[in-house]
């Protein structure tokens, strides 16, 4: 496998309707404000991308069968070899390492990923049934099909586990809200508290709509290369921000009906699913103690996906200690109980300490002030760009977005993208993880990047 | 308080739009915005799953279990997961208990008449998988973390939708 490298990223602002355009000047958006990042002319750009990745989500949402072809037109990169993924809510991060792997494996030296989707055609609860054809059609749309029900259903089994509770969900609100203030990029930019959070109106017991993400029109894309696209891009011109690699992927899965979700012991847990980071005799003990209580997993409260997909990339990246190895995450946190459902599944915390790494602060920005007594605040920041909650969720560009945030923060360009204002730059970014997951954790990716 | 008058797509129908003689300025033209429907009839098959909706209509709740392994299965799998082999069907218990639950108060369109419901996954002593089903006979407006282990028992619809919603339960 060939080192790989993301040389730039652009988005599109990320906004609930774009009815100005149809899909495809979207994600030209997008791609040319990577050619102007770069300085880089469509000419110039068609001679140097060798082949695109494609992402988009619904079907139902874009009602136009092959509609990363006419992106592909769009764009001007006819006849370059290209193809479309779909996987639920991962489809954008599922598209970075595709794009990643046609580079790695040689086959490609530049490729562009670039991702989409326009929710804005269909009313909001017409949205909502489309997503929730994302579930299994026999046996749980028919039931109430409806995401923010489904992932209530796990967190509330996540509080009868581990005592989680509704307003650790609310501070992940607060942050990402917060944190998403100064992206102009961001859909919504909000100062919040933990009461607003929990006044707003309840959608699904204890998912209040601050809880959630929403429905947006938007695109991203990012132009991945191999050392030698990297030299082929310098030849020509291109101004080239600090090399960042992308150290390793790795991808999951699980059931899509929750129900099937098995319910393992502690051996079976520590056999398949434990990462190394547990595997010190005092985590042991500890998670002896949790499942001897009766705890299993994942249950319905946790994802297993999750967990392997980050296993694997760990190890792809040649990391043990998360919490210590990474400097940030941009995580997929469509619901502020997923994010801290996910803490845990990264390796961010044990097993059913998500709500604890939120009341110590862990997750937060240090300097930041969002209105909350936070012990350690930045120890590892999560979703500094605001993360879906806040950014917004145009599914096939979602993961993708990620990239682009994370990319900005590891070359120490925030301030430069942002209009100004680095307020969110980490300080010496050098190592983040992108964390991309369809619904209810069904595929999930994680992906490494490492400022050289 | 409403403070807002709710968007809906019904409304009239636009037959023509005024365009300028001049063309220099067409690309800042408001965009046009139209409804157009969409609606397909599917001959949908449940396929292996089909005698689970047969056993509904008869009053009777059906899992699988695995001959190799002994793995039992909540909602119906035609092959095990675990070994691979063919399940064959049981009759599940009608008495479970509550795994975990939510209260819809939002939804998808089809579902908004309902709002709110009650969703909750039932599980049983010795069934590895749970079953995804309404619940009802409990308060929507007084969620609690309570209703987590509930005792339940489920009941079936006289007139079968061949849907999953043709069993839902209530407290015991």
């Amino acid at each position: 496998m060939r080192n790989v490298y993301v040389v730039s990223g652009g988005v599109s602002k990320f906004t609930k309707a774009r009815p100005d355009v149809t899909f495809q000047p979207m994600v030209k958006e997008a791609y040319d404000y990577i050619l102007n990042d770069l300085g880089l002319t469509q000419p110039q750009a068609f001679e140097l991308i060798d082949g695109t990745v494609c992402s988009y989500f619904s079907d139902h949402f874009a009602r136009q069968l092959m509609a990363g072809i006419m992106v592909q037109d769009y764009l001007g990169l006819c006849p370059k070899p290209s193809f479309r993924v779909e996987s639920g809510g991962a489809t954008g991060g599922v598209c970075f390492q595709e794009a990643y792997k046609q580079v790695a494996s040689g086959y490609l030296d530049v490729c562009l990923a670039y991702g989409f989707e326009k929710m804005s055609h269909v009313e909001t609860w017409k949205g909502n049934e489309f997503i929730a054809l994302a579930s299994d059609q026999d046996f749980d749309y028919p039931v109430g099909g409806f995401y923010s029900g489904y992932y209530a259903m796990m967190v509330v089994r996540h509080m009868h586990e581990f005592g989680t509770t509704p307003e650790q969900l609310a501070k992940v609100s607060v942050k990402n809200h917060r944190n998403a203030f100064y992206n102009p990029y961001a859909q919504k930019r909000l100062k919040l508290t933990v009461q607003e959070v929990r006044d707003s109106p309840m959608v699904a017991y204890p998912l209040t709509r601050l809880d959630i993400c929403v429905m947006s029109d938007g695109a991203a894309a990012v132009l991945l290369a191999s050392e030698a696209g990297l030299e082929k891009l310098r030849q020509a011109g291109a101004q080239l921000a600090p090399a960042v690699q992308v150290a390793g992927i790795g991808r999951g899965t699980d059931a899509m009906r929750m129900a099937d979700r098995p319910h393992q012991d502690f051996d079976q847990f520590f056999a398949r699913n434990a990462l190394p980071s547990e595997q010190t005799a005092e985590t042991k003990a500890y998670y002896r103690e949790l499942f001897e209580r009766g705890t299993h997993y994942p249950g319905v409260h946790s994802f297993r996906a999750g967990r392997m997909a980050s296993r694997e990339a760990y190890r792809n990246a040649g990391l043990s200690e998360p919490l210590k190895e990474l400097d940030f995450v941009e995580l997929h946190d469509a619901y502020t109980s997923s994010e801290i459902q996910t803490y845990e599944d990264m390796g961010l915390c044990r097993y059913g300490e998500g709500g604890q790494f939120v009341d110590e602060g862990y997750p937060f920005l240090s300097g930041l002030d969002y209105g909350l007594e936070l012990a350690h605040p930045g120890k590892l920041p999560v979703n500094p760009s605001g993360g879906l909650i806040a950014c917004g969720h145009p599914v096939g560009a979602t993961g993708l977005m990620q990239a682009v945030f994370a990319l900005w923060q590891l070359q120490g360009t925030i301030k430069k993208h942002y209009g100004g204002d680095g307020t969110v730059q980490i300080t010496q970014a050098k190592r983040g993880a992108i964390h991309s997951h369809a619904g209810t954790g069904t595929y999930v990716t994680v992906s490494i990047l490492e400022r050289k | 308080m409403i403070k807002k008058l709710p968007e809906t797509l019904d409304g009239s129908v636009l037959f023509n739009v005024p365009l300028p003689a001049d063309l220099a300025g067409l690309n800042e033209l408001a965009p046009i915005i139209i409804k157009q429907h969409y609606a397909v009839d599917y001959l949908h098959t449940f396929g292996q799953d089909s005698p689970f909706f047969a056993g509904l209509a008869n009053g009777k709740l059906l899992g699988t279990e695995c001959p190799q392994c002994g793995y039992r299965y909540g909602t119906p799998k035609g092959h095990c997961t675990q070994c691979g082999a063919r399940t064959r069907w049981f009759e599940l218990p009608q008495e479970g208990q509550v795994h975990t639950f939510t209260v819809c108060y939002f939804g998808s369109e089809e579902f908004l008449p309902d709002c709110p419901f009650v969703l909750a996954l039932i599980e049983w002593e010795g069934v590895n998988t749970l079953f995804l089903t309404r619940l009802l006979g409990v308060d929507p407006q007084a969620p609690s973390l309570d209703w987590v282990g509930m005792p339940v028992r489920a009941r079936f619809r006289r007139n079968s939708k061949f849907k999953p919603t043709d069993v839902y339960f209530v407290p015991r």
